[in-house]
């Protein structure tokens, strides 16, 4: 009986399967990529409990527990690492509700044609490399020759070297990010007030509301659950401060306070070819933010009726 | 609606204490995003010992254009921008290709162990192997140091997928399959001849932004190539803007000063050209990124 159902199924399938074959030939590229090039790193991952040689290949490699990860544990970097990715991080995170007010003043602005180039304007930077973006920093807040030591010499005194600074690193990092991606961090929430109908205004404009009111009770809550579905996304990388920026503003004199998690397992993995112990960090953030990711979900779940699924 | 509008113009009210604030918010806003890439227009154009004594603030000083004839002097530079103008190229149809057949199988409520299938693709965004284990799989392909690993491997974008999936639940009605497939046409078919030419918008926003990632990008190059010819363009700019940068810091003497007076130059320079072709479609193009955004907004 169970197996003629189940032979019923397989047929059952397979005709649903070959009715369509054409769709899963347009699926094949995609899922043989990431079966290549992301699922078997996946599976590769278990080098983080080995003492892997390269020689022997990943199977043939001997098995050593979490040697790594106590390696890991009691190292020196481990709590300069930690601190520093997630002091970035939640710097970071205390810059999100800056494109929503963002969003909220652009939906203020009366005159269509300024608003739409000042959007425009707003987006450009986003676009400019992150090479070209730390450059510039480098130009801009050179001591000597950089706009900073012109203000500087401008009083008479001494600029100080921010690009090589430990005091100033998160600080460079966080605001050049804010300086280049609220404008485009904020179309989302306009696109969002956007839908707001304009019978509402009108209604609250009849009942006498002020322009601080509307705000406050028609904009700001329509922007509540796309808020909470971008909260719980960033949540998500909050022990992954990204390797691009962190890696190119990072000199010998600030490195004790720009050394992050991402930075740390390039070093070790590529430049000093400890693979074992590199994949063993790398696996540990990835767990951490995983498991912060669903458990923001859930809690979002509960407390509110928003999540990611 | 527009007869409306032009026979009775709304009242124009006085602009009010706070309009007056918006707009001088907005012009602040406006000079601290512009400023800096002015400054490096200008600079670049400029005598650099005036730029270095802070004479250059709103118009060039000493007129040049010795930062840009040194640029030409660098091959590295060229090559740098012919292998960036390939991989854009190459890595754009490719992304393309796999991303946009992707997304319209999964958008397909027909498809069989579609569920599974999409939990397959989003699983990647949230869970990785990491650098160490993906490398030994580049290894293992024999991809490393070679231009296909700037290209094709790190071609699936799951965002995208999810993007382009909503654009094809939404604007393709499902009838249109249906009458489709009574006439005899197969899924293929369908798709080249009916759902691509439909799609044009979807396409060219995913393509813009797979551009100008790619243009951008020196990730997947720092860590697969090893051969200086086959560098990206971003790759020689770290170069000269980063890691020249804090070498140039420790020389003195004529020598160096006139290495350093040249090594300024180039760098403002370096900028402008390696980001002018992005600022030049940029305008024409934003408000396709802008549709593109609100697309992936949609909840499905």
């Amino acid at each position: 009986m169970n197996a003629s159902r189940a032979t019923f199924n397989v047929h059952y399938a397979w005709r649903r399967i070959s009715r369509n074959w054409g769709l899963y030939l347009l699926l094949l590229p995609a899922v043989v990529l990431l079966l290549c090039f992301t699922y078997k790193p996946m599976y590769g991952v278990v080098i983080a409990f080995k003492d892997f040689s390269p020689v022997k290949g990943i199977s043939e490699s001997p098995w050593a527990g979490f040697k790594y990860f106590e390696k890991f544990f009691h190292s020196y970097q481990f709590p300069i690492t930690i601190k520093n990715t997630v002091a970035i991080s939640l710097y970071s995170l205390a810059t999100f509700p800056i494109p929503i007010a963002f969003a909220l003043l652009v939906n203020q602005m009366r005159q269509n044609r300024f608003k739409r180039v000042f959007q425009t304007i707003s987006y450009m930077p986003h676009f400019i490399s992150t090479v070209v973006l730390v450059g510039l920093l480098l130009i801009l807040l050179s001591p000597s020759s950089g706009l900073i030591g012109q203000l500087y010499g401008l009083f008479g005194a001494e600029a100080p070297n921010v690009m090589g600074s430990t005091t100033w690193f998160s600080s460079v990092f966080v605001w050049s990010d804010v300086w280049q991606h609220t404008g485009w961090d904020s179309i989302i929430y306009i696109a969002a007030l956007s839908t707001v109908n304009p019978s509402l205004y009108e209604a609250a404009t009849m009942d006498g509301a002020s322009r601080w009111q509307k705000i406050r009770y028609i904009d700001i809550p329509m922007l509540i659950p796309t808020v909470i579905t971008l909260l719980i996304l960033r949540m998500g990388g909050l022990l992954g401060v990204g390797f691009e920026k962190a890696y190119l503003m990072q000199n010998n004199l600030n490195i004790s306070s720009s050394e992050v998690i991402s930075t740390y397992v390039y070093k070790i993995g590529l430049l000093s070819s400890q693979y074992s112990f590199s994949a063993a960090i790398n696996l540990f953030n990835t767990m951490i933010n995983f498991a912060l990711l669903i458990l923001v979900n859930y809690m979002s779940k509960k407390f509110s009726e928003n999540s990611l699924w | 609606m527009n007869a409306i509008e032009t026979a009775a113009p709304a009242p124009r009210k006085r602009a009010s204490a706070g309009d007056v604030l918006l707009y001088v918010w907005a012009a602040l806003v406006l000079v601290v995003l512009l400023y800096p890439l002015y400054f490096i227009v200008i600079a670049s154009f400029s005598d650099p010992s005036a730029v270095g004594n802070g004479l250059v603030w709103l118009f060039p000083r000493g007129f040049t254009l010795e930062g840009y004839t040194e640029l030409l002097k660098h091959s590295n530079i060229w090559i740098g921008y012919r292998n960036t103008i390939f991989y854009t190229i190459a890595g754009t149809a490719i992304g393309l290709a796999v991303n946009v057949s992707a997304a319209y199988a999964l958008s397909r409520r027909d498809l069989f162990g579609r569920k599974t299938l999409s939990l397959f693709f989003i699983f990647t965004m949230f869970f990785n192997g990491g650098l160490i284990p993906t490398f030994l799989a580049i290894r293992d392909f024999n991809l490393y140091n070679s231009w296909l690993v700037v290209v094709l491997p790190f071609s699936v974008a799951v965002f995208d997928i999810i993007v382009a999936r909503t654009f094809f639940q939404t604007s393709i009605p499902n009838d249109l399959w249906e009458a489709a497939q009574i006439d005899g046409c197969g899924n293929l078919r369908y798709f080249v001849q009916i759902v691509l030419p439909l799609s044009k918008a979807i396409i060219s926003v995913l393509g813009l932004w797979m551009a100008v990632s790619q243009w951008n990008s020196y990730f997947n190059a720092l860590i697969y190539l090893r051969d200086k010819d086959l560098y990206p363009l971003q790759l020689v700019l770290r170069d000269i803007l980063i890691t020249n940068q804090m070498q140039s810091n420790m020389g003195t003497g004529e020598a160096a000063q006139i290495a350093l007076r040249l090594a300024n130059l180039l760098r403002y320079s370096v900028i402008i050209v390696s980001t002018i072709p992005i600022m030049l479609v940029y305008p024409f193009v934003q408000k396709y990124f802008n549709k593109g955004v609100m697309v992936g907004s949609v909840k499905q």
